[in-house]
């Protein structure tokens, strides 16, 4: 039988960026917090240490930073009538593992959001009709505005230590001319550090889109521009533009990270312990289901332990935080035959399209070893609800950018369209054109389906016998048509660079999903926020309706994909959650909102 | 030091040493300070003879299946008027050293059944078979096509002919008994780029010919100087344990 710990206030399940940010507010209001991960330590020393981390073989090729999912996987099919097969390798999306989670390994992109997408339905109804959100699409409402949580996302800056360009600052233009993004919502004060310098792909780009008429901000990086001590006596040295970052571990200490920006100072609280190596198998309820008891988790030993406690917080990846849900009992599975239930339901993604230009050799050299993971230039005019959606039929956004975050030859060679991928003519290509070329993404919104959810899968199990998580997903019309329009919005900026060839990477009409082909690591839903239990996993304050002494922070919450990297949200998000716990919760256990 | 790697630590440091004596002697280059331990331990061996770096002894691989491995990724990456190909930055050594890393024995995908082989491409990977079980069944058969329609095995052919075999096995228009000459081929690929890529102390890329001729940098990973700069990138490439090319 499990041996059973002495009980915590709170434990914490996953220590990436929500699990963290849970853990600092809560021993801050005076809790014993154990926080449970299920992946080894890791840190700057020694995983990310110069110069054994600059390897692309290990790292990003072998995935030495990724979850392992020989142990665990998903398993994903197309339509809820077809059988589901498991993800095998790793392809298009890469989960996070050990401690700092996906928080390790990320870009480091660190956005807001736009507030027309915490209100997705109800501004596209009141704006074009109830009819044009066509049948089957779930999409709702946050049900929390982008003013109450914009201290949350101005101290989630501070922690991470984000480089950016303000556009307004309580409603005082200081940004145009600069680099600031006049879609941009209002903030309280200005970014904690500058933005960071610009490639030349990202010069390019600026240059371009500004002929074309769009106009061009300098992306929010969580990378630094500059020396920096966060709220928490973290401290951050600058970017030199390393071009491993993405995937691995930033030696610099210049990427916000869990175990850079949070984890020194939660190393000084007595109240906080962390366990490595410890893989949740549960959330133990009592026998009416209203109350969380505590975790259940298998140690590096294959032990069996019971950690008990007042207060469980589900901080893993996405759709860990569903799979721990489902597997406990946690609110009622979603069922997409009668639309009801709320435990998987929206599970939602990203709808990316890519555009690469070549150039001669005497035109551009834009040396895309050189990169940081945050760093570029974007435009926000086909974003959110930022252009009339009224005659084109779609829903949702994109924002357009160069991302430059570093190239590397084994992944990264990509020649211009109709070159052999062997050879020598592959060879002379690769030569000719991989310091001469830049990509442009549509980092595009995706939308949630009655069809596209989360359940758990009746055949395929993890190494501990529990059943994996089924993905049912594919792509809609609505999609398809969204990034059909954006690319060709996009081709614009391309072709006024003067490239010497374009490579433009699509869906096109009848795309199924590709689990095989890195799109982001995005994704959203399957225990969503709201402000009805009918329709909702958990409350504006990520409060299960159901079991009130659990809180799921994390993308889980996002009733659909935003335009925007979802990480700044999940930050801000979390912090939202725990002064919620912090004021209201610990001073009356019980729901913070009545159903 | 990558968790597969470290259990041919000792093993791949003292190939190294042995590798680089040519290296130096031909080149006359002068050797980074990280590289001292490496050359002491060099001297320590200076009574036997140089071994160059295509005298190595494969571990996985029988004689057959090193010889068709060697003329496959002669044509995937040919030594050509652009410079050296697969066989000078050693892929052939790489992969071989790769057969005895974690990867190989598929221990990082997720390998329960049931299997199902005939799951469309956009389900990704859905073989029983890891990658030494690529290669051992994927040479096999793919010399014993080249048999049928030529009469020789792959290593014999000239090299239009070569490629023109290696053309099929990648559209997948070639049945193979045992496994989908497609999934080989792409492996095949994969590993090669990957050995005329990586770091030299996976035992590819030797005197980092692949960075070389792209211009990619390697180790440097500093340029703080160079972000807006639109101009060749003229320093050439180091490698972690320090060698400069």
């Amino acid at each position: 039988m499990a041996t059973s710990m002495k009980k915590a206030d709170a434990v914490i399940v996953g220590f990436g960026w929500a699990g963290a940010i849970m853990a600092k507010e809560l021993t801050e209001a005076g809790l014993n917090v154990v926080a449970l991960e299920r992946g080894p330590m890791q840190d700057t020393y020694p995983e990310g240490s110069y110069p054994q981390v600059i390897d692309e073989l290990t790292y990003n090729i072998r995935r030495k930073l990724f979850q392992d999912i020989s142990k665990e996987t998903v398993t994903i099919r197309h339509g809820v009538n077809d059988v589901a097969l498991p993800n095998r390798q790793l392809g298009a999306f890469l989960p996070g593992n050990g401690v700092g989670g996906a928080g390790v390994h990320w870009s480091g992109v660190h956005f807001r959001v736009d507030p027309v997408e915490l209100r997705m339905r109800s501004h596209y109804e009141e704006r074009y009709g109830k009819k044009f959100i066509p049948e089957g699409m779930t999409i709702q409402d946050f049900g929390v505005t982008y003013e109450e949580l914009e201290p949350y996302f101005d101290f989630a800056e501070k922690v991470f230590g984000t480089s950016g360009t303000a556009w307004t600052i309580n409603g005082k233009n200081v940004g145009e001319g600069k680099g600031g993004n006049p879609f941009a919502p209002d903030r309280s004060t200005d970014f904690p550090l500058v933005a960071q310098k610009n490639t030349i792909s990202a010069q390019l780009f600026q240059k371009a889109a500004t002929e074309v008429g769009y106009h061009p901000y300098n992306l929010p990086s969580a990378n630094t521009s500059g020396p920096y001590t966060n709220p928490y006596g973290a401290q951050m040295g600058p970017c030199n533009f390393c071009g491993f970052c993405s995937g691995y571990v930033c030696y610099m200490y210049s990427k916000a990270s869990p175990n850079l920006n949070i984890l020194p100072a939660l190393k000084q609280e007595p109240k906080f312990e962390l366990r490595t190596n410890a893989y949740v198998l549960r959330v133990n309820l009592d026998s009416d289901k209203r109350r969380a008891t505590g975790v259940t988790y298998v140690d590096a030993q294959g032990q069996e332990i019971e950690q008990p406690a007042d207060l469980v917080i589900l901080s893993a990846f996405q759709f860990h935080n569903v799979r721990l849900m489902l597997l406990s009992g946690i609110g009622k599975p979603y069922d997409p035959k009668t639309g009801e239930g709320v435990v998987g339901k929206n599970f939602a993604y990203q709808n990316m399209a890519t555009i690469k230009a070549y150039f001669d050799k005497d035109a551009h050299h834009t040396n895309p070893f050189i990169g940081a993971g945050g760093n570029g230039v974007a435009v926000d005019d086909f974003n959110a609800d930022n252009f009339d959606h009224g005659p084109h039929g779609f829903v949702g956004g994109s924002p357009f950018w160069v991302n430059q975050a570093g190239t590397r030859p084994i992944a990264g060679i990509n020649n211009p369209p109709g070159t052999p991928e062997w050879g020598s003519q592959w060879k002379a290509a690769a030569a000719d054109y991989y310091t001469h070329q830049l990509s442009m993404d549509a980092h595009g919104a995706h939308q949630s389906y009655r069809d596209n959810y989360l359940d758990l899968d009746p055949t395929y199990k993890d190494a501990y016998g529990q059943p994996l998580l089924r993905m049912t997903f594919d792509w809609k019309e609505n999609d398809l048509r969204m990034t059909q329009f954006m690319v060709e919005k996009m081709k614009k900026i391309a072709e006024a660079m003067n490239p010497k060839a374009l490579k433009v990477s699509v869906k096109g009409a009848g795309s199924h999903f590709n689990t095989a082909s890195y799109q982001t690591t995005h994704l959203n839903g399957g225990a969503i926020m709201g402000t009805d239990p009918k329709t909702s996993a958990v409350n504006k304050y990520l409060q299960s309706w159901d079991v009130p002494n659990v809180f799921v922070p994390g993308a889980s919450a996002f009733p659909q994909g935003l335009g925007y990297n979802p990480t700044g949200l999940v930050a801000a998000l979390t912090y939202w959650s725990a002064r919620a716990i912090r004021e209201q919760y610990l001073k009356n256990p019980g729901p913070l909102v009545q159903a | 030091m990558s968790n597969e790697d470290s259990p041919n630590e000792r093993r791949d440091f003292l190939r190294k040493s042995l590798t680089l004596i040519p290296v130096v002697t031909l080149a006359g280059a002068s050797l980074a300070s990280p590289l001292s331990a490496q050359e002491s331990s060099a001297k320590h061996d200076a009574n036997k003879p140089a071994a160059p770096a295509s005298h190595y002894e494969p571990s996985y691989f029988t004689a057959e299946e090193w010889t068709f491995l060697h003329a496959a990724v002669a044509r995937l990456i040919p030594t050509d008027e652009r410079g050296p190909g697969a066989i000078e930055a050693g892929v052939p050594e790489y992969i071989d050293r790769q057969m005895g890393t974690s990867y190989a024995n598929g221990s990082l995908w997720y390998m329960q059944g049931p299997f199902n082989a005939n799951a469309a491409p956009e389900f990704g990977y859905q073989l029983k078979l890891s990658p030494k079980e690529v290669y051992r069944l994927g040479i096999a058969a793919a010399d014993n096509w080249c048999h049928q329609q030529h009469g020789k095995l792959f290593a014999q052919l000239d090299a239009a002919t070569q490629d023109a075999a290696l053309k099929q096995f990648e559209s997948g228009k070639v049945a193979f008994e045992q496994l989908p000459a497609k999934t080989f081929f792409t492996q095949l690929l994969q590993n090669t780029k990957e050995g005329f890529f990586c770091d030299p102390m996976h035992g590819g890329n030797k005197n980092m010919v692949g960075w070389k001729l792209i211009n990619f940098p390697g180790a440097r990973a500093d340029f703080m100087d160079w972000v807006e700069r639109d101009e060749r990138y003229p320093f050439p490439p180091v490698s972690i344990r320090g060698e400069r090319a």
